[in-house]
């Protein structure tokens, strides 16, 4: 077994405790033996670097990004709710470019989704190798690229390059 | 000017929606015993009567696709909703399933679109 | 007490629901309304479902709320980002008042 297959062992086995709650012997002896053929055979698709699962310091970053996540998310809410129920529709989108110092896919995929969820900004596309995003914005305030992504970008990359890079 | 008018126009309608939905003395289905999430129903009824309406209009595919995703999560919600007045644990299960089922769908679809152009 | 928290959290999710419906409607193109209807639908759905975790507590429909709210906040926005690539790609164009559209430009130029 390599390191890779036990991080997803251990995984599945917890998502399947948690959809058979409670814990009895015979859902954990079938949730053991269905983890088990999965993450032997597919085990080095999901995970790639698997000593970053063992520092505890990336596990402390992670709860620092929840409450931050929580909070823009109810920001980005009562800001689209405000320019809907509004009669002249305050709205002025575009398309913007940003840059990004992230590298991992990992790291991409979390800054695309939290660019979705955060207030009036929305991921287009997405260029890996270059570290590029076009986003639509639904109140475009600067079309450069570095003040854009100062405005975008910056809130959330110090936090994501700690704990997944 | 008309923009007002119009606007004024659909204020008057959800008023009037809402107005039934909270004062109509609803004989009880199930009977459930909280009144409150009874109604609470009907708002969301009202969410998918607006996806309905986005599905019928959409001027182009890609604002159907949209409204389908939309209304796979809101069942998800309803399915959530309905756990709680009737006390069976088994309803969040169908949601699940269905987000599944939503998700996978939309990305099929998304799929469809980006593979063809409609101008020419 | 729980039971007070569940129903503040299931009447603020299903105002953030309909808030997102109503954007589906009134916005005027593709984008804006995945945009708004995105973010309101995720996060007024979700906080309905934290709402069932309040009111069931630990117990098994409890637990599965908890593991839908990581399932939908993972893959609403990847499905939304999905979208507008394929819209953009099949050639829906933004709205005649936008600022700006730096991706036709550099599709464009390819």
């Amino acid at each position: 077994m390599k390191k890779s297959q036990i991080i997803l062992f251990i995984l599945s086995l917890l998502i399947w405790t948690f959809l058979t709650w409670p814990p009895d012997i015979q859902h954990i002896i079938v949730g053991i033996l269905v983890a088990g053929l999965v993450s032997y055979l597919t085990g080095d698709l999901f995970v790639k670097r698997p000593h970053h699962f063992l520092s505890p310091a990336r596990y402390l970053w992670f709860l620092y990004y929840i409450p931050v996540f929580i909070w823009e998310c109810l920001k980005a809410n009562i800001d689209v709710a405000r320019r809907v129920v509004h009669p002249d529709l305050p709205i002025n989108p575009g398309i913007v470019k940003v840059k990004t110092n992230l590298k991992s896919d990992t790291a991409l995929t979390f800054l695309a989704n939290s660019i979705t969820l955060t207030p009036g900004t929305m991921s287009v596309d997405i260029i890996p190798e270059e570290g590029i995003l076009y986003i639509h914005w639904i109140d475009v305030k600067d079309k450069d690229i570095q003040k854009a992504s100062e405005i975008i970008v910056r809130r959330f990359e110090k936090i994501l390059s700690k704990i997944f890079e | 000017m008309m923009k007002r008018l119009r606007w004024l126009i659909g204020l008057i309608i959800i008023g009037i929606i809402f107005w039934l939905i909270f004062n109509y003395p609803f004989t009880s289905l199930l009977e459930w015993q909280s009144k409150g999430l009874e109604r609470a129903f009907f708002v969301l009824l009202l969410c998918g009567i607006f996806c309905l309406l986005r599905i019928m209009l959409g001027p182009t595919p890609a604002d159907r696709v949209v409204s389908i995703d939309i209304l796979g999560i809101l069942v998800l919600g309803f399915c959530a909703l309905l756990g709680i007045p009737t006390g069976r644990d088994w309803y969040i299960d169908i949601g699940i399933a269905w987000a599944l089922q939503s998700f996978i769908s939309t990305l099929a679809l998304a799929k469809y679109l980006e593979g063809r152009n409609f101008d020419e | 007490m729980n039971e007070l928290f569940g129903y503040i959290f299931i009447v603020v999710g299903i105002s953030f629901d309909f808030f997102g419906c109503l954007g589906l409607v009134r916005l005027p193109d593709v984008y804006n309304r995945l945009q708004a209807s995105t973010k309101c639908v995720t996060l007024g759905t979700s906080s309905i479902l934290f709402g069932l975790f309040l009111f069931k507590g630990f117990s098994a429909a409890g637990i599965k709320a908890l593991l839908c709210i990581v399932f939908l906040l993972l893959t609403a926005p990847v499905s939304a980002h999905a979208l507008a690539r394929g819209a953009h790609k099949s050639g829906v164009r933004l709205w005649e008042n936008s600022v700006c559209d730096k991706y036709l430009e550099d599709t464009e130029n390819e």
